[in-house]
């Protein structure tokens, strides 16, 4: 899968993380390349902290070993790891100043007096807040105090700079806007990242590599469009945008395209990406942006497209999308969300449903 | 409440009572302090320092005095310290038996002076020691180190591990992160403790009468001991310090710690 023959930095070697009894993280083999963003994504409980925090040394693997730029560290004590950290709460010390927060790395590090305020006063510049150096962590705002806490954690030139949903507790515009800031610095710096979170589309919009972990499992890893195009199984294709899922067994394979029948008994074309024979068990997962909706006697049927009949059932007016549930004859329905090429539907109105096989993704059930 | 009733007037008038109640011994105390005749009774004819000269020359006292007050310190710098360890084992570490232990450090809380007093008395004669100012200062160290453990254990809790991880992270070793980090933003709570545990220790008089000694005589042993021969209005000018004292030593740390920490967690 991997394209670019880069070093792994971070290695994780059969990583295993128990709990008492409780196993949080799985038997795991993962790496992580040098100067890439990767993002450990899944529902809370799913291990990705007690992953990242096995990293930084706040936990012990039980079994396993983790490695960086080739070094087994995990004797190694967490303050000699050369790590960044940034934490959900920010985590400023509340009695320093920010200087003396964003100085504090290099306090342990061989740095003279005027290399530090050299290299504070670029970090300041970095995160955009120059000058706030005599101020206290309480006179700024949260999404300043984030920034100061990346100021910190860079400062001291980390090897892999660790991040623990450090955006949730943002509100939603300032997120948005402290993720492309995130991305940025990180391409500026060109530092190894790692970045924990629930929230898919912050995964989506900044990854070069994304790991869907559940229940202390790896569900799928690969770049954000394998993992959102192509997902493993049902979960990632749950859990990553709204999906479809219908469930049929393969009645015909030709070299473009597998022919499901579905529950319904309809027939369903879907790109032929290999691996898939005669009447084995698939569930086909849509998108519901994938699909799109015409009024139904406008609708001309396209040659090799999969279309349904349906019923306008529901909608959600979303600002720039609609969601509407769709009733198919039977008691199923689809999810779609449409970008409102033509106009609203109505509830009860009578339409269309079209999707090209390209979109249909298929997987097996075992 | 502007309008008028009675309900009001009447919680009022109880508030008032109550305090009068709670106050008037003590200014009385105080004010028969500066009453010139030998004996503390009202009217009072004048002012007079008649009482506090006498004080200030009366050995006996003065040595009580600074008992206590190097008693009340030791003490109060040996449980602050003893309280700020086992606080951060308590919060920070998991180890079989925590709870139990915990409960037995709190213990001397529940337990009555009397029987602590007469318990640590017998444990020193099990041991074949006899009374000594170390007695007094360990009996003291436990009867306040459950303040001092409260009260640091609360503050530990508000902490959030997040900031010591975070030294950790940046290169702080462990006594460095709580050198730097843990333990400034428990000061608060520190001097709090160190406060308590000198009150404690000064006021004291139930558990002291069992573990001091003729020559460890502190300030209340001592004006119980004055009582019982007869009511001197020294020990009224002798009340009048004590309660100056006592009152304005936490109002004045008070001050001081918020006038010096600049930040509030």
């Amino acid at each position: 899968m991997a394209t670019d023959e880069k070093q792994p930095i971070v290695q994780f070697k059969g990583i295993l993380k128990r709990f008492g009894n409780v196993v949080a993280v799985e038997k795991m083999d993962f790496d992580i390349e040098e100067g890439s963003l990767v993002t450990l994504l899944g529902p809370s409980g799913c291990g990705k902290t007690t992953l990242l925090r096995m990293v930084a040394g706040l936990e012990e693997p039980t079994e396993g070993d983790i490695f960086i730029k080739g070094i087994r560290i995990n004797d190694t004590p967490i303050h000699k790891r050369n790590l960044g950290m940034i934490f959900q709460n920010y985590a400023l010390f509340p009695h320093k100043t920010i200087f003396d927060n964003v100085a504090f790395g290099l306090k342990y590090r061989d740095v003279s007096k005027e290399e530090v305020n050299k290299k504070v006063t670029r970090a300041l510049e970095m995160v955009r807040l120059p000058g706030v150096e005599n101020r206290m962590p309480s006179q700024l705002s949260g999404g300043q105090q984030q920034r100061i806490a990346m100021a910190r954690a860079i400062v001291i030139e980390p090897d892999v700079l660790l991040m623990d949903e450090p955006l949730s507790a943002l509100d939603e515009n300032l997120r948005e806007e402290m993720r492309r800031e995130v991305d940025n610095l990180q391409q500026m710096l060109g530092v190894t990242t790692i970045f924990v979170t629930h929230d898919q589309r912050e995964a989506l919009s900044m990854s070069d590599k994304i790991l869907v972990m559940k229940d202390g499992k790896k569900q799928q890893e690969g770049k954000p469009e394998t993992v959102y195009n192509e997902p493993a199984n049902h979960f990632v294709a749950d859990f990553l945008g709204h999906s479809n899922f219908i469930l049929g067994e393969v009645v015909d394979v030709d070299d473009h395209h597998v022919t499901v029948k579905i529950e319904t008994g309809d027939i369903l074309f879907a790109e032929n990406k290999g691996g898939f024979s005669k009447s084995d068990q698939v569930e086909m997962i849509v998108r519901a942006q994938r699909f799109d909706a015409f009024p139904k006697d406008e609708f001309k049927p396209v040659e090799g497209m999969n279309h349904f009949q349906g019923r306008i059932k529901d909608r959600s007016y979303m600002g720039g999308e609609v969601s509407y549930f769709i009733e198919l004859g039977t008691d199923r329905e689809i999810h779609v969300i449409s970008m409102m090429r033509t106009r609203i539907y109505d509830i009860g109105e009578e339409v269309s449903v079209q999707v090209s096989p390209h979109h249909c993704h298929l997987i097996l059930i075992e | 409440m502007k309008q008028f009733s009675i309900g009001w007037s009447l919680i009022r008038i109880y508030t008032i009572i109550v305090y009068v109640f709670l106050f008037a011994p003590i200014v009385v105390v105080i004010v028969l302090a500066f009453n010139p005749k030998q004996f503390g009774i009202f009217p009072m004819e004048g002012v007079s320092f008649r009482w506090f000269i006498k004080l200030a020359q009366n050995e006996a006292i003065i040595d009580a005095f600074k008992n206590s007050l190097v008693l009340g310190t030791l003490t109060a710098l040996l449980s602050t310290a003893i309280g700020i360890l086992a606080a951060m084992a308590f919060i920070r570490f998991e180890f079989p038996g925590k709870n139990t232990l915990n409960t037995l450090l709190l213990s001397p809380i529940m337990i009555p002076e009397v029987v602590l007093g007469v318990a640590l008395l017998l444990f020193l004669r099990f041991l074949q020691q006899p009374k000594s100012f170390a007695l007094l200062l360990i009996g003291h160290v436990v009867l306040t180190l459950p303040y001092v453990l409260l009260i640091v254990q609360a503050r530990l809790v508000g902490i959030k591990t997040e900031y010591e991880e975070a030294a950790k992270s940046l290169g702080a070793n462990a006594f460095q992160t709580f050198k730097e980090i843990t333990l400034p933003l428990l000061l608060p709570a520190i001097l709090a403790g160190a406060l308590f545990s000198f009150t404690i220790s000064f006021d004291d008089i139930t558990a002291t009468l069992f573990w001091a000694t003729a020559q460890n005589q502190t300030v209340p042993v001592k004006i119980f001991s004055m009582l019982r021969l007869s009511i001197s209005p020294e020990i009224n000018a002798l009340g009048a310090v004590m309660i100056v004292l006592t009152v304005t030593t936490p109002l004045l740390a008070g001050y001081l710690s918020r006038k010096f920490s600049k930040v509030k967690t």
